[in-house]
């Protein structure tokens, strides 16, 4: 059972001083899972992400990778075991031209950006798988340009092509469509919805209809705790999560 | 053993009048680096400023010690404000880079600055009459001015305490410290706190320039040479704090004074090795939040 | 067509690599300047040897993103060790270059595994508080270094044994030039590199590098590292072609001087320092004998003026020009 899961945590708590925003966190994400965790602003989601990539340490609990303990592990040991995420805010190479962005994170992938004399353009095979990944995610045309450059929704898209450049196992969607204009989130779920099926995917999101879309399972985190953990229609229909997630629109 | 104590009281004096100029002149850029984020090499222009100041208007128009202290202070704050908003501001959030080399550039300038206004030697400066000379305390004799300086410190650093905790000021610079956006969405005018704790700041530098042209010479390397000490005293203590930097310029100018005195031969070697491991140890300082 | 797009993208992102005529230039001028002004070559070769510890310094400021205030730390150690073994009876310039150059990577390595980890204002301090200490130990040590006087009776041996270091510097030119030339040709080939553009992700993003699973303090410290080796020879050719060492080269000035020179050029761009550090001396050299005092004033304001108005230096400038000029027709 533990074996089969791509990511689970074990009682994972994580506090910043009296704030607890892991707290006995268990959660299991299953290989060619489309999982989402919800909850309101604060519940800790990016935490969660934090703590399962080794960005912040837990204070205590088990983080299990395809059931190997990883929880003492740095974050690029993590990356090597086929962890990749992205960021809710964009965290991009904002000078270097796209196809450098997604570059950089395949070289690591093939463990040839430590090499100290081959020049970096002329490794013909990543430059080519990165420039292919492009054009499925339909930025090629835009390869060459600085990110800084590009319009926000477009950089949502390179900051997904640089997780899926790692050819992950699991891979950690953190909103990717906030800040992206309505009109452009079509392009975002579409890309999420052509992932290869395999990835064990857990997205953190806001935009119910995108959540609803894409998840069978959706897990809800109010306060550093899991509140409650189902398929979308136990979820939709859970009166816990109606009044707290939903707030006001639950009446008397 | 009673050359061991009187040594150990020497030290223990003359370590804390160094540590109160340390001081004086570093707390304003524990408050500005703390508050603003940036990294200001050129903290001790100011304080240079207002030594030059003070020790021309006692020297070569023969205005009062005391009159002299308090236009030096003033004058360096007003000095401040255009610097402020029109130097330093366009680089608030910009890269550490561009701070230190446009604060570098700004040391350069007062190296040459005072070299052409003051000549290339220290100035002289001659505490008042009722300041000079020795004092008796009772069971030995302390050098006035220090002991002066010692004391002035203390009713300052007591006085900068009192005005952070109690104040509306205080307040507002402690909450922006803490978390900017939140001070702002409160209704904190944060551009006028910055300009008027950059101001007080500096004054404060030009404070403890003036006060402390006995122990730290005024020439025109001041803001270099002791670049060093200032920051050591900023980083060790932790940025935007008031208590720390105090603490770390004891422990400065005491160690400071008791190795010159005890072991010269290991100069300033052991300090910088002590800032080492603390910076190490606490890389936000003594007294830094995390 | 896309794949011709394709191909034409990918083609256009490995040229950049190309070695280009344009980067012929320095040394074509370095040769030439060999023979237009014979009267300078011992400026000249301290020009050169000052362009190869702009160079280390860039490679970690400007592609590394490390912001140090005490580079003069290696440049010392190298500038020491040299001068210290060409005293003792080991005049050999090129095993004193080799030498310097493995205590200054020692000294690299040891202090970049200790303060690499730390960001920000830390780093800063600890690069400063690493030059100065050493700068003390120097002072102290003597029986050593000579102290505040400096290290005495250096005697530097012929290059290879062949070329004797004359009072004119025809060697101490040549000999700077051809190091230059190997150091450059190192710093190339690593910035070009996998690992070169890594650096520069560190630079532009840290929290993405690390997730993308870069070993980032590895990387760093490997970089340092080298640039201590750098930065090592360059001080280790100063003190074989004026066969002097005094404790100026562990000093802070420097290490702000060094970065001075090479912002003014242009930071992170490789031909930074090749335009900044000449600029420097040559200035300094003239404006100094006419009076030292206005020259600090002047870089200071310069510094003031390129963070305000021209934050790539001059390159940024030349480039921000030609961008233009492309444009308009
Ligand atoms: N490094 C940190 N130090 C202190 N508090 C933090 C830190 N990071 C996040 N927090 C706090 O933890 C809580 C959860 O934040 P986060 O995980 O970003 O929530 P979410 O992503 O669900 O909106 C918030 O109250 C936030 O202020
Ligand atoms: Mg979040």
């Amino acid at each position: 059972m533990t074996a089969s899961c791509a990511l689970e945590t074990k009682v994972l708590c994580k506090s910043f001083g009296a704030l607890a925003v892991a707290n006995a966190i268990n959660f299991q994400l299953l290989p060619g899972a489309r999982h989402a965790l919800i909850g309101p602003n604060g519940a800790g989601k990016t935490s969660f992400v934090n703590l399962v990539t080794g960005v912040l340490q837990s204070t205590s609990g088990q983080i299990l990778l395809d059931g190997e303990d990883v929880t003492r592990l740095s974050q690029a040991q993590r990356v090597k075991r086929g962890l990749a995420r992205t960021f809710q805010i964009n965290q991009l190479f904002r000078g270097l031209s796209v196809l450098e962005n997604v570059t950089l994170a395949i070289s690591e992938r093939e463990g040839v950006a430590g090499n100290f004399w081959r020049p970096a353009g002329k490794r013909t095979a990543v430059v080519e798988e990165a420039y292919a990944l492009l054009d499925k995610l339909g930025i090629a045309d835009e390869a060459l340009r600085a990110v800084r450059e590009l319009a926000y929704g477009r950089q949502r898209l390179v900051e997904i092509a640089v997780a899926l450049g790692l050819k992950p196992k699991v891979l950690l969607l953190d909103e990717p469509a906030a800040g992206v204009p309505s009109s452009e989130t079509g392009t975002i779920i579409e890309v999420i919805e052509r992932l290869d099926p395999t990835i064990a995917l857990l997205i953190i999101e806001h935009d119910m209809e995108l959540v609803f879309r894409i998840a069978r399972r959706i897990t809800v985190l109010v306060q550093g705790t899991v509140l409650v953990e189902g398929t979308p229609a136990e979820i939709a229909a859970d009166p816990h999560v109606r009044e707290v997630y939903l707030g006001e629109r639950v009446t008397p | 053993m009673d050359a061991a104590l009187s040594a150990a009281i020497s030290i223990g004096f003359h370590g804390v009048a160094f540590a109160m100029v340390l001081y004086l002149v570093s707390v304003g850029l524990s408050i500005t680096m703390g508050l603003m984020g940036f990294v200001n090499l050129a903290h001790g222009v100011f304080a240079a400023a207002g030594g030059y100041f003070m020790t021309t208007l006692m020297t070569r128009y023969g205005v009062p010690f005391a009159v002299s202290v308090a236009l030096a202070t003033l004058a360096v704050a007003a000095l401040a404000v255009p610097l402020e908003r029109f130097l330093y501001r366009p680089l608030y959030g910009a890269d550490e880079l561009d701070q230190v080399l446009m604060t570098m550039g700004l040391v350069f300038m007062s190296v040459a600055i005072g070299k052409y206004f003051w000549g290339p030697t220290a100035m002289p400066f001659y505490p008042p009459a009722a300041l000079s000379g020795q004092i008796d305390l009772g069971f030995r004799t302390f050098p006035t001015y220090r002991t002066f300086l010692i004391g002035s410190g203390a009713i300052l650093v007591t006085l900068l305490w009192l005005g952070l905790e109690r104040t509306r000021f205080g307040a507002m610079i402690r909450a922006a410290v803490d978390n900017r956006r939140m001070a702002q969405s409160v209704g904190i005018n944060t551009s006028q706190l910055f300009t008027f704790a950059f101001a007080f700041g500096s004054a404060l530098a030009a404070l403890g320039g003036g006060l402390g042209a006995e122990i730290l010479a005024i020439d025109p390397g001041y803001a270099l040479e002791h670049l060093v000490y200032f920051l050591i005293v900023v980083a060790v203590g932790g940025l935007g704090t008031i208590r720390g930097p105090f603490v770390a310029a004891l422990l400065l100018g005491v160690s400071d004074t008791a190795f010159k005195y005890l072991l010269p031969e290991l100069g300033a070697f052991f300090i910088y090795a002590l800032t080492m491991v603390i910076l190490l140890w606490k890389p936000r300082g003594l007294f830094g939040q995390a | 067509m896309t794949a011709k797009s394709a191909a034409h993208t990918i083609a256009t992102f490995a040229r950049r690599h190309r070695l280009r005529p344009m980067e012929a230039l320095p040394w074509v001028l370095a040769v030439a300047a060999y023979f237009v002004f014979p009267d300078y070559l011992a400026l000249g070769a301290q020009i050169l040897a000052t362009l190869l510890f702009g160079l280390s310094a860039d490679l970690v400021l400007g592609y590394a993103g490390i912001v140090t205030l005490g580079h003069a730390a290696f440049y010392g150690v190298g500038a020491y060790t040299a001068g210290y073994l060409a005293a003792h009876g080991v005049g050999s310039p090129i095993i004193g270059l080799i030498a310097a150059m493995v205590a200054a990577g020692a000294v690299g390595f040891i202090s970049g595994l200790i303060i690499l980890r730390t960001q920000g204002l830390s780093i800063l301090m600890l690069t400063l508080v690493v030059c100065v200490m050493l700068q003390e130990a120097a002072n102290k040590m003597t029986s050593i270094t000579g102290g505040a006087d400096g290290l005495q009776g250096m005697e530097v041996q012929p290059v290879l044994g062949m070329f004797r270091f004359d009072m004119y510097g025809h060697t101490a030119y040549w000999y700077a030039l051809g190091v230059l030339f190997l150091g450059w040709a190192v710093t190339r080939t690593i910035v070009h590199s996998s690992f070169g553009r890594s650096l520069t992700g560190i630079r532009e993003n840290v929290a993405r590098m690390n997730a993308i699973g870069t070993p980032v303090f590895f990387r760093l410290v490997t970089i340092y590292t080298i640039s201590a080796m750098l930065a090592g020879a360059a001080g280790a050719l100063i003190a074989e072609t004026t066969q002097l060492v005094a404790l100026n080269v562990l000093s802070v000035d420097l290490s702000g001087t060094i970065l001075v020179m090479i912002i003014l050029g242009g930071v992170g761009r490789l031909y930074g320092a090749f335009i900044g550090v000449p600029l420097y001396m040559i200035a300094q050299d003239r404006f100094s004998t006419i009076d030292p005092t206005y020259w600090y004033f002047w870089i200071g304001l310069l510094l003031v003026l390129v963070v305000a108005f021209a934050r790539g230096g001059i390159l940024g400038m030349a480039d921000a020009v030609l961008r233009r000029f492309k444009r308009s027709p």
